[in-house]
């Protein structure tokens, strides 16, 4: 079926293919230009090549186990995915989460989000020539995977924050690979900054290119630095705030030209923001203490003992279970019972323990919101990622719809490379950060 | 302007189209008459109320209550801070609704989504077609009928 920059085509002009397979978009996207020579007289984006019925396999999974698929969706920042999907729940379900997870969520959202804008420029550097920043960048992500990997257990798919908070407490090493990890990215924003903001080869790509009016930006649905860089003030974490963003001092860099270094400058900025927040939520957290019990006794023996008495002290979990003792409980997950894990110690030694964790994760028990609808939307790193879920009271939802910020951003970029040179696309594309799995789902 | 103020504007405005103004956890909702949507809102968008971005826009397939469909707007007041959910049911024997291409330009894409997924046509969109399936897909896949492990390769598997 010839599609509709086939038909509309002037015969004189030439129709050229960028992607899916193509290294600047990214592997799951398709860019059909009709060209004069070189310049763009129209296009047509084509998506869906990722498209993995995201919504529709959450419909057949328990509100518990579609947490994971939630990590598939902008995997470059899986924990403010899990962060959107259970503050959804928790409003549905009135959960009240400790402070302490709340900090270590907003510090886990923060680091994900400068990984995330870290990523977009590294590729967006890299493919207008600057291979060093790409280099660079990642160094400065990899130092903080490895704050985000240590806690969580995995540097992609985390799937760390829950209904009810986090998985697990910080690790004890935490507070000094945290310390790295901002020195190391300082340095790197700082290297970068030398060598972007006055490269003139950068400039002339990215300066007045691809600019997108306040009017035309809000037409469309931009939220995040790419709303930001038009000069348009809102941000989730400041319009409605959640978590304890209300009481951390920060603030939203604006852009004021819309173009693509604005998008640059803008999340340049906002990772700034993003460690002085960082900073800010780990001196406010107390420190942890070391994790093992030590009289802790290992499962084999706890599991022997109890069948005789009650057993004192703490069972040894495996090293995965690191940070999710029932001790640390208290302060990492809700006193709701019925929403969140039951702690393993308990699982291994008590009946309750046991049926409860049947309970949990039963087929048409575990959660339950009651009946009804909820909008619940976070910043993400490229905007508003927000979860709309329809419950029918059972275990599973009945509609989940994914709000997903690039969604709306990659749609208007036919309006934004129309008139342009071919290798305008290119920094225009990076600019916007289109992540396959959020758009595509 | 508060909001429980644009919730009664509407209502004297609308006195017919909109059947409910209720708030569910938090958020404001008006459920109206699928036809009204187009009057109803343009008329949010310009001032008083500056309903100036859509969010979201989605449907939901209630299988076996009648009507069927229900479409589901999210609208966000950025000089108010607000956001308002519009939902207007549709039945399967007609499954029209206007479209709001001509008030925001990402409504294009979003009602390509939903027509690629339950169906729904959107009368005045300038170009709908399927946007993540393939050409020659059949059925709409986030129907509660559809099933899930149904395959539709576009390709035969080799034996």
């Amino acid at each position: 079926m010839p599609t509709r920059i086939e038909k509309e085509a002037r015969p004189e002009t030439m129709l050229l293919n960028m992607g899916p397979s193509h290294p600047a978009m990214h592997g799951t996207i398709r860019i059909m230009l009709e060209l004069d020579g070189e310049r763009v007289l129209n296009s047509e984006v084509e998506v869906g090549y990722l498209h993995r019925g995201f919504e529709k396999t959450c419909e057949n999974r328990t509100y518990f186990n579609l947490l994971i698929y939630t990590d598939r969706l902008n995997y470059v920042s899986p924990l403010i995915n899990n962060l959107g999907y259970a503050m959804a729940i928790e409003k549905m379900l009135g959960v009240e989460v400790p402070e302490r997870a709340q900090y270590i969520r907003v510090i886990m959202s923060e680091l994900s989000r400068i990984s995330d804008h870290l990523t977009c420029l590294a590729a967006m550097a890299m493919e207008s020539g600057a291979f060093t920043v790409f280099l660079y960048k990642m160094k400065a992500r990899e130092f903080l995977w490895d704050v985000i990997e240590q806690t969580t257990g995995a540097r992609m798919t985390t799937s760390y924050i829950r209904v009810g908070g986090v998985r697990a407490d910080l690790h004890p090493e935490f507070e000094t690979a945290l310390k790295k990890a901002v020195v190391e990215t300082r340095k790197v924003l700082k290297d970068v900054h030398g060598l972007l903001d006055k490269n003139k080869i950068f400039i002339n790509r990215t300066r007045d290119i691809a600019v997108m009016s306040p009017e035309d930006a809000v037409a469309f649905g931009w939220t995040g630095p790419c709303l930001r860089s038009t000069g348009v003030y809102y941000d989730v974490r400041k319009a409605h705030p959640y978590l304890t963003y209300n009481s951390l001092d920060f603030e939203v860099p604006l852009g004021e030209r819309g173009d693509n270094f604005d998008r640059y400058m803008v999340r340049m900025k906002e990772m700034e923001q993003s460690l002085r927040i960082v900073e800010q939520g780990a001196g406010r957290i107390r420190r942890t203490p070391a994790g093992v019990l030590a009289q802790a006794v290992d499962p084999a023996t706890a599991i022997r003992t109890s069948r005789r008495q009650k057993i004192k002290g703490g069972v040894k979990l495996s090293p995965t279970l690191e940070g999710a003792e029932k001790d640390k409980y208290k302060d990492i997950l809700s006193a709701d019972k019925g929403y969140v894990v039951p702690p393993k110690d308990d699982v291994y030694t008590t009946m309750e323990g046991l049926i409860n964790h049947f309970k949990f994760f039963m087929k048409g028990v575990g959660i339950r919101p009651p009946k009804g609808e909820v909008y619940f939307s976070v910043e993400g790193g490229n905007g508003e990622l927000g979860y709309y879920i329809v419950s029918d009271g059972t275990d599973r939802p009945y509609r989940l719809h994914l709000r997903a910020p690039c969604f709306h951003i990659v749609a208007a970029l036919e309006q934004l490379i129309k008139g342009r040179y071919v290798a305008d696309v290119i920094p225009t594309f990076g600019s916007m950060n289109m992540i396959g799995g959020e758009l595509d789902r | 302007m508060e909001e429980t103020k644009i919730l009664d504007l509407l209502k004297e405005k609308f006195p017919g189209e909109v059947k409910e103004v209720l708030t569910s956890l938090g958020d404001e909702v008006v459920i109206i008459d699928k036809k009204a949507l187009l009057s109803l809102v343009t008329y949010l968008k310009n001032k008083p109320c500056e309903y100036t971005m859509l969010l979201d826009l989605s449907c939901v397939d209630y299988l076996g209550e009648n009507p069927r469909f229900e479409m589901v707007y999210h609208l966000f007041s950025l000089p108010r801070n607000r956001r308002l959910r519009i939902k207007a049911r549709l039945g399967e024997d007609d499954l029209r609704i206007s479209s709001l291409t001509g008030l925001w330009k990402n409504a294009n894409w979003l009602e390509r989504e939903v027509f690629d997924m339950f169906g729904v046509h959107f009368e005045g969109h300038p170009d709908l077609r399927r946007i993540f399936m393939y050409d020659c897909f059949e059925g709409y896949p986030l129907r509660k009928d559809y099933p899930l492990r149904k395959r539709q390769p576009c390709i035969k598997f080799r034996e």
